[in-house]
This record gives C-alpha cells, sequence and structure tokens, in this order.
C-alpha cells in the first residue's frame, strides 16, 4: 500500500513552475531520496508532503486522504498526527532540554509524557542526555534529539529536509545509521539531500530538475 | 511534566530569555499602572480632599423659617443638623439680622457665634479681632470707611427690643471685617450679646451650615431633611455646590484624559516589544507550526506571556501607585489618601487586559508565520 501518492502536482507562482506535473508514490514502509540542485524543487516538494503548502493542481494522497484542496488549519492536523519532521538546522528551541523538546511535539499533539519521550531518545542514544540544553549537544546529538522529536507521535512518514547537511563525516554516519534502523522496524522515510551516499542508502532516488523528476533510480 | 507545566515553561522561558527587552516592557506596565492606580486614588479620594478645601469659600447649605415662620428655633436647628454626619459637618451658624441706631444713624447689626462664623465663612478677612468680650462689635468695612471708625473706638447703639422697650449699650469696635460681599454692610456682635440686648433668645433669621460632601449627597441631605423637620426649609447654596461640582468634573476628566494617555503609551510600549519579539522567534514560531501548533496555541502563548508581563507589572505598578498617590495627597492636601482595597486588584486587572489587547497585533503577525520557513533554511 502507498502512504503517499502525488499525481500531476504542480505549484506555480505567476509564471514560474516551482514544482510541474510531478507523479510519484511512496510505498508504506519504504525509504524514497530525492535529490536535485538548488532551484529544482525540492523545497516546493518537501512544504506539499509535509502539509505546508498545497499544490495548484494535481492530487497528493497521504495515508489515503486527499489533502489538496484542504484548509491551513485541517493541513496542520494532518502534519501534527501524520508527519514527523527532521530539518537541516536541527531547530531545537534553544530554551528547553533535550527532553523537553522532544516533549514539545507532544504538546502540540495530545499529551506529553516524559517516560516515551524519555525512551524516544533511548531509541537515538541519548537518554543520558535528556537533560542538556541545545548548546550542551554536539551537532550529531541535537539532530538525534530532532529525530527522537519526529518519531515521538508515530507518524506514518517521515520527512527530512538535509539531516546530514550540518554534520561532519563521524556524526553523518551516526545519523544515517539511526535512519537505517528506523528503515529496518517499517518507517516510510523520505529524505531530501544533496549528498549521493545518503541517497544511496534509500530505496529508490528520484532526481528533480526544473521542477520536474527527471530520473528514478532504484538502489535496490 | 504535564501540558499546563509545559505551557509555562515556555512563556516564563521565553520571557526570562529576554530579560532587558521584556524589563522595558514590564517597566513600561508598570509605570501605567502607577498612574492608573495613583491618579484612580487620587480621583476617588478628591472629593473628600478637596471638599475641606473648598469649605474656604463658605456655607453649603441654609437652612430658613419655613414659609409662615419669621424666625426659626436654633434648637430645631442643631436637631435638623443632626442628619449630617458628624465628621462631614464642619460648622454650622446661626445668623439673627435686626436692625440699631449706631452714634444716631440706622443700620443692620447681626448676632453671630464668631466659633462657628470661623469655621462657615473662613473666607473673612478681619482687621483687629473677633469680639470675644461683652459688648463688642466687628464692623463692616464699608461702615467702617464711611463712619471712619477704627478698632479700639466705642459707640453708642440703641434699639428697639422684642418686648417693645428701647435698648442701648455702649460697645467696643473689637475690628474690620472685609469680605468684598454684603457683610460689609453689616455690624456684627455676639449672639448671647443681641438676645440679652433684644430679648427672644433662641432664634435665627438664618443658620449656615459647612457639610464637606458631594452635590449629590447634600441634595439627598436637603430632602431628608425637609421632610423630617418642621418649621424649617433647608437650602443648598447652589453657587457653592456648583463651583464645587464643576471643579471636581473637569479634574476629574483631566485625571481620565491623563490615565488614557498613558494607558495608551503603555500599549503601543508593549506592543513594539512583543512585535520585536515576534520578529525575533519566526523561526521557533514557524518550527512550533511545523510541529504541529494551530494559530490559537501560538496565540495563547503569545497572549500568556502578555498576561504574565501584564500581572507583573500591574503588581509593581500597584505599589508604586499607592506610594505615588500617598505623595500627592500628603503634599498637596496636607491628609494621607484612602482607596478602597480593591483599587490595586483592579490596577492589576486594568492592566493585564491592556496587556492583553496590546498582544493582539503581534499575535496577528504571529499567527501569519508560514511553517514552510523551517524548511528553507531562514
Amino acid at each position: 500500500m502507498d502512504i503517499l501518492k502525488l499525481a500531476n502536482v504542480s505549484k506555480i507562482y505567476g509564471s514560474v513552475k516551482a514544482l510541474y506535473e510531478a507523479t510519484m508514490s511512496v510505498a508504506e514502509g519504504e525509504w524514497l531520496a530525492i535529490m536535485g540542485p538548488s532551484g529544482s524543487g525540492k523545497t516546493t516538494m518537501m512544504n506539499i508532503i509535509g502539509c505546508m503548502d498545497r499544490p495548484t493542481s494535481g492530487n497528493v494522497l497521504l495515508d489515503g486522504m486527499d489533502i489538496s484542496n484542504l484548509s491551513a488549519s485541517e493541513l496542520t492536523h494532518i502534519r501534527r498526527d501524520k508527519i514527523g519532521l527532521i530539518f537541516q538546522q536541527f531547530h531545537l528551541i534553544s530554551y528547553l532540554t533535550a527532553l523537553e523538546n522532544v516533549m514539545v511535539a507532544q504538546y502540540y499533539h495530545s499529551m506529553t509524557d516524559e517516560h516515551e519521550a524519555m525512551q524516544a531518545l533511548a531509541r537515538v542514544g541519548l537518554e543520558d542526555r535528556a537533560k542538556h540544553l541545545p548548546r550542551q549537544l554536539s551537532g550529531g546529538e541535537q539532530q538525534r534529539v530532532c529525530i527522537a522529536r519526529a518519531l515521538i507521535n508515530y507518524p506514518k512518514l517521515i520527512l527530512a529536509d538535509e539531516p546530514t547537511g550540518n554534520l561532519d563525516e563521524a556524526n553523518e554516519g551516526i545519523v544515517i545509521d539511526v535512519f537505517k534502523r528506523l528503515h529496518g522496524e517499517g518507517s516510510s522515510i523520505i529524505v531530501v539531500t544533496h549528498d549521493p551516499e545518503v541517497a544511496e542508502v534509500a530505496d529508490r532516488t528520484i532526481f528533480l530538475e526544473h521542477g520536474r523528476i527527471s530520473k528514478i533510480v532504484l538502489n535496490r | 511534566m504535564t501540558n499546563r507545566r509545559m505551557y509555562f515553561k515556555m512563556i516564563a522561558s521565553s520571557i526570562l530569555r529576554r530579560k532587558s527587552r521584556m524589563t522595558v516592557a514590564l517597566l513600561a506596565v508598570a509605570i501605567g499602572a502607577t498612574v492608573l492606580l495613583g491618579l484612580s486614588a487620587i480621583s476617588y479620594d478628591i472629593p473628600r480632599q478637596m471638599g475641606r478645601e473648598f469649605r474656604n469659600y463658605g456655607a453649603n447649605m441654609i437652612f430658613v423659617p419655613a414659609d409662615d415662620n419669621a424666625k426659626l428655633e436654633i434648637l430645631a436647628a442643631k436637631r435638623a443638623a443632626e442628619a449630617i454626619p458628624a465628621d462631614s459637618l464642619i460648622g454650622m451658624t446661626p445668623y439673627r439680622y435686626e436692625t440699631a441706631r449706631i452714634n444716631m444713624r440706622g443700620y443692620d447689626i447681626v448676632g453671630v457665634d464668631f466659633g462657628q462664623a470661623r469655621k462657615t465663612s473662613p473666607f473673612w478677612r478681619i482687621e483687629g479681632k473677633y469680639p470675644e468680650a461683652e459688648n463688642e462689635v466687628l464692623l463692616g468695612a464699608d461702615i467702617a470707611d464711611f463712619t471712619q471708625l477704627a478698632p479700639g473706638a466705642e459707640v453708642n447703639m440703641t434699639g428697639l427690643a422684642a418686648d417693645g422697650s428701647r435698648y442701648r449699650s455702649d460697645m467696643k469696635i473689637s475690628g474690620i471685617v472685609r469680605t468684598g460681599g454684603v457683610e460689609d454692610g453689616f455690624i456684627f456682635l455676639r449672639l448671647d450679646d443681641l438676645e440679652r440686648l433684644a430679648g427672644n433668645p433662641g432664634t435665627a433669621d438664618i443658620v449656615e451650615l459647612s457639610a464637606a460632601a458631594g452635590a449629590d449627597q447634600l441634595n439627598a441631605l436637603v430632602s431628608r431633611i425637609a421632610g423630617d423637620v418642621q418649621g424649617i426649609t433647608p437650602k443648598l447654596v447652589r453657587r457653592v455646590t456648583h463651583s464645587e461640582t464643576t471643579a471636581l468634573s473637569k479634574l476629574r476628566a483631566l485625571i481620565l484624559l491623563v490615565s488614557a494617555v498613558v494607558l495608551a503609551l503603555t500599549m503601543i510600549c508593549v506592543a513594539t516589544t512583543m512585535m520585536t519579539v515576534v520578529m525575533e522567534r519566526r523561526r521557533e514560531i514557524g518550527l512550533k507550526k511545523a510541529l504541529g501548533a494551530d494559530n490559537g496555541g501560538i496565540a495563547m502563548e503569545f497572549i500568556g506571556e502578555g498576561i504574565l508581563l501584564g500581572a507583573g507589572g500591574g503588581a509593581l505598578g500597584s505599589v508604586l501607585g499607592y506610594f505615588m498617590s500617598e505623595a500627592v495627597s500628603v503634599n498637596v492636601f496636607g491628609r494621607s489618601v484612602t482607596m478602597p482595597w480593591y483599587f490595586p486588584v483592579l490596577a492589576i486587572l486594568a492592566s493585564v487586559a491592556v496587556t492583553a489587547i496590546a498582544c493582539l497585533p503581534p499575535v496577528r503577525r504571529a499567527t501569519q508565520v508560514e511553517p514552510a520557513l523551517v524548511l528553507r533554511g531562514e
């Protein structure tokens, strides 16, 4: 079963076709990488898949629901329930501890649960750093907190925007290992990346150019 | 940690992280609350404070005989005056008017209780001194000018007593009274002297009263006395009460205007600070929205910060406002200020309301932040 399906999805700003007639699908449990140069439409596609924008035309089905024409408020609810977001710049709240940063996602989803948040940190190997503030963590550790936050509400789809873009090689390896483990546990993952080594570990890679899907490569 | 604790942790941490900026906003709210509470307390207390000051301008109520009575009984007037609270009644002066000849010329003479007259007519300017001993008189300034009599001079006074006999007495001029009013054309003597000479004791033509009360209270007293006491018609001295009411209304309007201006400035300061905070926190707001916060949740966080700011500033302002009103009251009126216990509570609530309202434009701006900006690496 497909967790995500895009059918002829376009996003047009005036005369600029940021994304044009994109058609693709992601199966449940699949790991998909999206690659492309700057301005190729990666961010536009991420915004649409992540329920942060609506397409100008075409249909987007997330977990069987057509989200193409939902209101901003409805998209917020879908995003909260079904999407786990991981960012290049981590975007942790500086005045909250690692544990509280994970709990923020619970807070906006439903109810905070400290025990469950601690378990999420344990999944990414950070249970002993739970009480540390972001500035007391390394880049790799911050990204792992970001991953724990993305996982805490059991999302249907994990959406990662350049998750290793700000990391050194050692931390990049650690983060990729976390993704591999999540994939092994059956999580559906979409990773936008510039890094071919990160893309290679995904099941499939989609290449975008000038707003169009130019190539799809099966990695295994 | 519960959701509620998480909420308070987020808003408190957010305020503490921006100490200098929030201190400015807090001081703005505190100044607003100081002025609001201070001026409200003064405004509330002004009728009491100014009422005493206004009493320097003379009596504000008079008792006159009922239509069919030529004279009124002083004892009846005293009973009627009991309707006025003792702490509000500043003075009550009976006046008895007669005619007499002094040095062979006819004048209006007035029997007065000078002890009370000093309270009800403190504006009298006396050259010499008030009559204290028997057979002393106070000459009106016009009469003194006309007759060229000065304090210390002696005059011969003759008149007709109530029983029809004539009386004659040598009187000493103790002083000259100058008011610029009708008093300048009268000769005043002690009421008991007049009663001794002319008879018919315990009566007066008019009784002047000075009460520290507002126009509404005085009107209520007049109605009550008119209904309860026979033989006396109470009246307001409208020239005085109207002047008081007008002056108080203008003063209160001025206080209201100043308060409104200060509150508006407070709102502008808070709104500007919060707008800056929103702009600084765009990325954080975008992140929270990306994590699933809806506009209501974001609005509640900023309004929560505003309410904390308002409550803190309001509490600080209430303390400062009390000292401000006390300082103004002591320095201007020479008396301590009194205010109801709930005034500081209202000042805090008003500060919270003002701050919450001031937060609305920044909150609107915050809800317009797009969650997508966190994906663009901004």
